[in-house]
């Protein structure tokens, strides 16, 4: 029901739908049955708790991992049979590292420009552009591994939108940033969103950032679609006549029962990883 | 298609790479690993330790022992090549944890998103891998005209040279992804790497000739690929050592290889993530 909510908002025809898309590990289903549209110049968050499945969402979509049942169209192409065509279209901002620290920033975004096929005479000028709007232009001809992990973060964005994806995927990109660093990026990305008008897909755990910049929120609980709507129409949607309800209200009653139950060991240990190389 | 599709925006050109394309790309993922190597040296260089302490300690000794037929040149010219091809080798076989390294990190996804065909990918790896033999080559080669080896000097041989040890580089590093990429962890694949090494050596023409082998061994010796690239590089380093299976056998097989090995690697590259 919450799924075709989502469906009939956007008019337009979807920059990004699945239809019923699940991933089976073993016996484990991580993604069951997800259904959503995005419209184009969007921004999606996908919140959830930990081990919800929203990593595994983004993978599916973005090309790294094949769906068990169900579909997706990313910019018009079926992410399984026209993966060359999705490739070309979307930047990916992973939770975990995407910046090649034996090299320095302004090779990381080279090698990026070079295979996302930018012509040669345009290159220095888009790799110094995305330099700039990041903050790292004196850091250009620094080796990465010197950089600290909001640098890391903000290279990392540039690096995902030097050929001008028209839909950007971030997993938790200000996941284990100090507040500062994660303001930086938090502005980043809403510049982005603002002045570009890419298309977002995220996802968060940062509850005021999901409400300050989302057009739209999914909930993901256990794999399944728990709801979908603006921010505005989940917090109504809990019925709480005078108090005025919070996202993260929203948030605690659709996955709220699942506090103990989140992550593995391999997730944990990635995740600790990540908060040590960006803390 | 569908109707509602013509009002939407206009599809991503979803078109597979062109052969252009494929070598542009191979050759970025090139450039990737030779940039990091022009950072941080180190490890080039100590890699050319090992082979200058196997031709001057073991090759000093059996040179002496005359106990190896080696067809009419004196037995330090007939290893060199052979330590070559094991240096190559043994830097090569061990080039898959890289992968599960990146892997870790995370940074193999960044590739894989990217509009980057796979066997250019591995491709680009193998070529790499080969590039690092280059200081291997010239030391060995240059150590070996020290010590008195009748090395060939011809322009066109040296080139030959190279090319055989890009190669076979490139083949077995490739075959060194194929096993990180089953085997996932660091643990297993250190292991693994320790346990093949010795045979794919032992089992080789590198040191000694096929004649004075078993015949068992003879025939597991043929179906190493190494055979053929020392063969090739004897072939093309010493004067006066005669090819065994002929130099257009040498390239044709260690191509061959080459060609199944990224094949099978590009298949298998995209699954160390999931």
């Amino acid at each position: 029901m919450t799924a075709t909510t989502a469906m009939m908002e956007t008019t337009a025809t979807p920059i990004l739908e699945t239809r019923g898309l699940t991933r089976r590990f073993g016996d484990v289903t991580a993604v069951d049955d997800f259904t959503i549209a995005v419209a184009e110049g969007e921004a999606f968050g996908l919140l959830g708790p930990n081990g919800a499945g929203k990593t595994t969402v983004i993978r599916m979509l973005t090309t790294l991992l094949p769906p068990t049942a169900g579909s997706a169209r990313v910019a018009g192409c079926d992410v399984q049979r026209q993966a060359m065509g999705v490739r070309r279209a979307i930047g990916y901002v992973p939770q975990a590292l995407s910046v090649d620290g034996a090299l320095t920033a302004y090779e990381n975004l080279l090698i990026f420009a070079k295979l996302y096929d930018i012509p040669r005479k345009e290159r220095a000028g888009r790799i110094e552009h995305a330099l700039a709007l990041v903050g790292l232009t004196d850091a250009a001809g620094r080796m990465v591994r010197e950089f600290s992990g909001g640098m890391i973060r903000r290279l990392e964005i540039a690096q995902s939108t030097l050929h001008r994806p028209r839909v950007l995927f971030l997993d938790e990109p200000t996941v284990g940033l100090d507040p500062l660093a994660r303001e930086a990026v938090w502005e980043h990305i809403k510049r982005l969103h603002t002045e570009l008008g890419t298309t977002l897909f995220l996802t968060t755990h940062y509850m005021e950032e999901a409400d300050d910049l989302c057009n739209r929120i999914a909930i993901l609980h256990r794999g399944k679609l728990a709801t979908a709507g603006t921010p505005a129409e989940l917090k109504a949607s809990l019925g709480r006549p005078g108090a005025e309800a919070t996202l993260n209200d929203v948030f605690l009653h659709y996955a709220g029962d699942t506090l103990e139950s989140g992550g593995s060991y391999r997730e944990t240990s990635r995740g600790r990883r990540t908060a040590r190389r960006l803390g | 298609m569908r109707p509602q599709e013509a009002a939407g925006p206009p599809a991503a050109s979803a078109r597979p790479a062109s052969p252009a394309e494929f070598v542009r790309k191979t050759l970025v993922i090139a450039e990737l690993e030779v940039r990091k190597l022009r950072h941080d040296a180190t490890e080039v260089i100590t890699r050319g330790v090992q082979p200058v302490l196997w031709l001057l300690l073991f090759g000093q000794v059996f040179s002496h022992a005359r106990a190896i037929p080696t067809g009419g040149v004196p037995y330090l010219d007939f290893m060199a090549p052979g330590i070559l091809a094991q240096s190559v080798l043994f830097v090569a076989i061990f080039y898959g944890i890289s992968v599960i390294w990146e892997r870790d990190l995370g940074l193999i996804n960044k590739f894989l998103v990217s509009p980057t065909p796979r066997a250019a990918l591995v491709l680009g790896k193998a070529l790499s891998a080969g590039v690092r033999t280059l200081p291997q080559i010239a030391v060995i080669f240059g150590l070996a005209a020290l010590l008195g080896v009748k090395v060939l000097w011809n322009p066109l041989t040296l080139l030959g040279l190279i090319l055989a040890a890009v190669l076979g580089a490139a083949l077995f590093s490739t075959f060194s992804l194929i096993i990180a990429c089953l085997v996932k962890t660091r643990e297993r694949f250190m292991g693994i790497g320790q346990v093949m090494t010795m045979p794919l050596f032992f089992a080789s023409n590198a040191i000694y000739p096929l004649s004075m082998m078993p015949l068992w061994l003879q025939w597991i010796s043929k179906a190493n690929p190494l055979t053929y690239e020392v063969d090739a590089l004897r072939t093309l380093m010493i004067a006066g050592a005669a090819s065994h299976f002929g130099l257009a056998v040498d390239f044709g097989v260690l191509l061959a290889w080459c060609v199944a090995l990224v094949a099978v690697g590009a298949k298998l590259y995209p699954r160390v993530v999931t």
